[in-house]
């Protein structure tokens, strides 16, 4: 058995409020996949952070190649060659593509940076983990799979011994994840020690060697990767979950979103569906397909050039958030950090942002009324916090997902769109996001929502879109809707026109 | 051990949180330990006086800021004001309270044009306030054709005390502490300064109308600087084109010291109301010790340095 190169004794980290991690013990061995898994909440995020030197343990010993070792900064750790890559990303959005993955090291000429060599050698990151994007582009134009890819891209140019992955993988569609992990394989083989933390939990059999699992923020159990999924839910949950895709078809009505010959130059084209009332329409495709555009689109977000969208057979004027909101529609976006939540500000704000329109009397707002609807919303999303006071900033990943989620659910749209509603949530969460959507849908309401989640959306979806380039591609009946029948019509086209 | 640290990491947050109180209160107790002449009624009440103008510019200030916005038009817009109803109830012999509702006017005017420039012509808050800045001292210098303009009687109550003893201008100044409390935690236009600073896209993908959110913002911030330069000129009993100069950057500092933070989305009006207590109580302690008026300089320059260290400390600690 090949030698630790990390091990960790009794680490605890408390919060003002939470016990972030009461008692992790954790160790990697170079060249293993060592999946951390956990509910929302439970700390693995913490955990990483105190390897990456972004947080301080109060309690417990870090152990590097059997040395006791404190890792007081993001340099310590370099020094330790340990890279990380970050579940909310550590990506500066005014910067180009290239400047974020040399960031803090840009080549240098003359004490000038180099400019010629910082693209070419960001061209080449970017190969490697084959994604298309232009390095002088800025980064805030990328959708957040490409950010994603960014955040990868970078962590693998630092040539790390340790290289800490949190939820790589929860926007990639599979064939990013396939890519990825063919990547993850090479390194690997070289003995990089990887740590890899995700709430899907197929890719644990397919990448993992060995899990630990962390339940209320300790280690509660370590297990081979090729355990059972239904043992790894129980453990990490403590029960056991019947049916993860628990969707219950609704009676159709009539259409409440028709969508028609949308286009936009160069992004989307003559793009036409419509949802119903009581319907769950699924919206497949690569990254890059132009899903979260068409959306964005749809609910006045961004522009486009020609075309319909009409909610409950009235039309829609272009380009207006407040005019969509009041027709009814709803979007939870994709990016919950840049689009989603005001992260300085607390859980009660959050979740009543958009409703606080409607509860404003007078120009006053009613503060009661408002945290009244967010303490329940909060209940029943289990968001697991120290108080509806709580900075949105401090919140696990997941539960800042599940705040995106209330927001909209408060809202009571009409037709609720979801960009990658279940990014980052754990799988008993998801179960109750799903039963959501079902109540949803039995009210007469309507779904249309985008997922890289493929199974996800299969589950889900009483109908399924694949869009590829910026068209639809095709559209699938539940019955018909499989993995092969929607990666068919999802790359069917890409290669017709290459 | 681990008790012992929690507890210490408590206390100093309770510190941070209430940093800027804090120091007023020491600032307090050690004049009152240098000076015999500062705890006196009559010197604190000078002192509410002194803090009136910058507060009330500070308070309007305070929604620019919570916004990620800035505004360095109100110390001119204040002088215009002023300008404005003194010459409104003097050349055009209007009766104070309308010439007064016309100053405000002006001010609030100004205000919009600072929005519009910001929302319409997509111009940074700095510039377009600079501009304003620029404009609204030319205007008031064009009206008054540079000289002052004395108040009627009629007006220049505004800086007598009721019944021989409330200073008015510290009563407007409460006044108006208050209502920038209540548009700020009660309102629907102050809750969403707080958003729209705090992540404008969010906000605005959630409904908020930002473009009139912000127009809203910067006219209250051109209210402001209307009563601050009414309450000034009444004080001076005379509009004077000038007066006010610099201003601008006191309230700033009353904000940022007050715990408002520049980037956005975070903001107090009694954290700006103990900033503006602070710069004046420093002002007024300074004079009583006499020291000199360079020096008082150096001394405010290094309080808005500690201050904002402060912030920035808090902020590394919350992380
Ligand atoms: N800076 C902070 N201040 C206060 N509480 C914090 C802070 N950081 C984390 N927490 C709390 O610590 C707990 C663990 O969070 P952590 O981010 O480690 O969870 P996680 O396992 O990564 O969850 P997820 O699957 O949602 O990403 C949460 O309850 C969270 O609210
Ligand atoms: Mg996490």
């Amino acid at each position: 058995m090949t030698e630790e190169i990390l091990r960790v004794r009794g680490l605890r980290k408390r919060f003002p409020g939470v016990v972030a991690l009461d008692g992790v013990d954790f160790d990697l061995r170079p060249g293993e996949v060592h999946v951390l898994l956990g509910e929302n909440g439970a700390g693995k995020s913490t955990l990483i952070k105190m390897l990456s030197g972004a947080y301080h343990p109060d309690e417990g010993t870090i152990f590097m190649d059997g040395r006791e070792t404190a890792i007081r900064t993001a340099e310590d750790a370099q020094r330790h060659g340990i890279a990380t890559i970050y579940q909310e990303f550590n990506l500066v959005p005014q910067l180009t593509v290239a400047e974020n993955l040399m960031l803090g090291r840009p080549p240098r000429r003359f004490g000038f940076v180099d400019k010629k060599a910082m693209y070419r050698h960001a061209q080449e990151l970017l190969d490697r983990v084959g994604v298309d994007a232009d390095p002088r582009a800025p980064l805030a134009s990328l959708g957040i799979a490409r950010m994603q890819m960014v955040e990868i891209a970078k962590a693998l140019g630092l040539d790390a011994r340790v290289l800490i992955m949190d939820e790589p993988t929860a926007v990639l569609t599979t064939s990013e994840v396939q890519r990825l992990f063919t990547i993850v394989r090479q390194l690997k083989e070289q003995g990089v020690a990887i740590v890899f933390i995700t709430h899907h939990l197929e890719e644990i059999a397919q990448i993992g060697d060995r899990v630990t699992v962390l339940r209320d923020g300790a280690s509660v159990a370590e297990v081979p990767a090729d355990t059972p999924e239904e043992e790894l839910v129980r453990l990490m949950v403590g029960r056991s979950i019947d049916q993860q895709y628990p969707r219950e078809r609704s009676t159709q009505g009539a259409p409440l979103l028709e969508v028609r010959g949308l286009t936009r130059k160069g992004v989307f084209e003559d793009v036409s569906f419509e949802v119903r009332a009581g319907e769950v329409v699924g919206l497949a495709g690569l990254v890059g397909a132009g899903r979260t555009e068409v959306v964005r689109a749809i609910f006045g977000a961004d522009p486009y050039d020609s075309g319909e969208v009409l909610v409950d057979g009235l039309p829609l004027p272009r380009g207006k958030v407040t005019a969509a909101l009041e027709a009814g529609l709803g979007l939870v976006p994709e990016d919950r950090k840049g689009q989603g939540l005001v992260l300085g500000a607390n859980i009660r704000e959050n979740l009543g942002l958009v409703t606080m329109r409607r509860a404003t009397h007078g120009g006053f707002v009613d503060r009661a009324g408002q945290a009244k609807a967010a303490a329940e919303v909060a209940e029943q999303l289990g968001v697991r916090m120290s108080g509806l006071g709580q900075e949105v900033r401090t919140l696990s990943g997941g539960n800042q997902q599940k705040i995106v989620i209330g927001k909209w659910l408060l809202a009571e749209a009409n037709v609720l769109i979801l960009d990658e509603p279940t990014r980052g949530i754990d799988v008993g969460a998801k179960v109750e996001i799903y039963q959501l959507i079902n109540s949803l849908t039995a009210a007469g309401r309507a779904v249309l929502m985008i997922s890289s989640d493929l199974p996800e959306v299969l589950g889900m979806s009483d109908r399924v879109l694949v869009m590829a380039r910026g068209r639809l591609a095709g559209e699938l009946s539940a019955a018909e809707a499989t993995q092969d029948s929607v990666m068919a019509l999802a790359v069917g086209e890409l290669e017709e026109t290459a | 051990m681990t008790t012992g640290t929690l507890r210490l990491r408590k206390g100093s947050s309770i510190l941070s949180e209430n940093g800027s109180l804090i120091g007023l209160v020491v600032l307090l107790v050690a004049l009152t330990l240098l000076s015999g002449d500062f705890l006196t009624v009559t010197n604190l009440l000078n002192v509410g006086v002194q803090a009136a103008v910058t507060a009330i510019l500070a308070f309007g200030q305070t929604f620019v800021i919570i916004t990620s916005g800035i505004d360095l038009s109100v110390g001119a817009v204040a002088a215009l004001s002023a300008v404005v109803l003194a010459w409104t109830a003097t050349s055009h012999g209007m009766a104070w309270p309308l010439a007064t509702g016309f100053a405000l006017i002006v001010g609030i005017a100004c205000g919009l044009v600072n929005g519009a420039l910001i929302t319409y012509g997509k111009l940074p808050p700095f510039i377009a306030t600079l501009a304003m800045q620029g404009i609204a001292r030319g205007l008031g210098l064009v009206i008054s054709q540079g000289s002052p303009i004395a108040l009627p009687d009629s007006v220049s109550h505004v800086g007598d005390t009721i019944g021989g003893y409330l200073p008015v201008p510290a009563i407007v100044m409460l006044l108006m502490g208050v209502i920038t409390a209540v548009v700020l935690n009660r309102t629907y236009a102050g809750r969403a300064m707080y958003a729209i600073g705090g992540n404008e896209e969010a906000a605005r993908l959630s409904g908020i109308k930002v473009t009139r959110q912000k127009l809203i913002t910067y006219a209250l911030a051109g209210g402001f600087a209307a009563v601050a330069g009414i309450v000034l000129a009444g004080r001076l009993a005379s509009a004077q084109p000038q007066a006010a100069l610099g201003y601008e950057l006191d309230a700033i500092a009353a904000v940022v010291i007050g715990g408002a933070s520049l980037s956005g989305g975070k903001g107090k009006a009694l954290g700006t109301f103990v900033g503006a207590l602070i710069l004046a109580v420093l002002r007024n302690g300074l004079n009583l010790l006499s020291v000199s008026a360079f020096w008082q300089q150096v001394v405010i320059g290094i309080v808005i340095a500690l201050a904002v260290l402060l912030d920035t400390l808090r902020r590394r600690q919350a992380s």
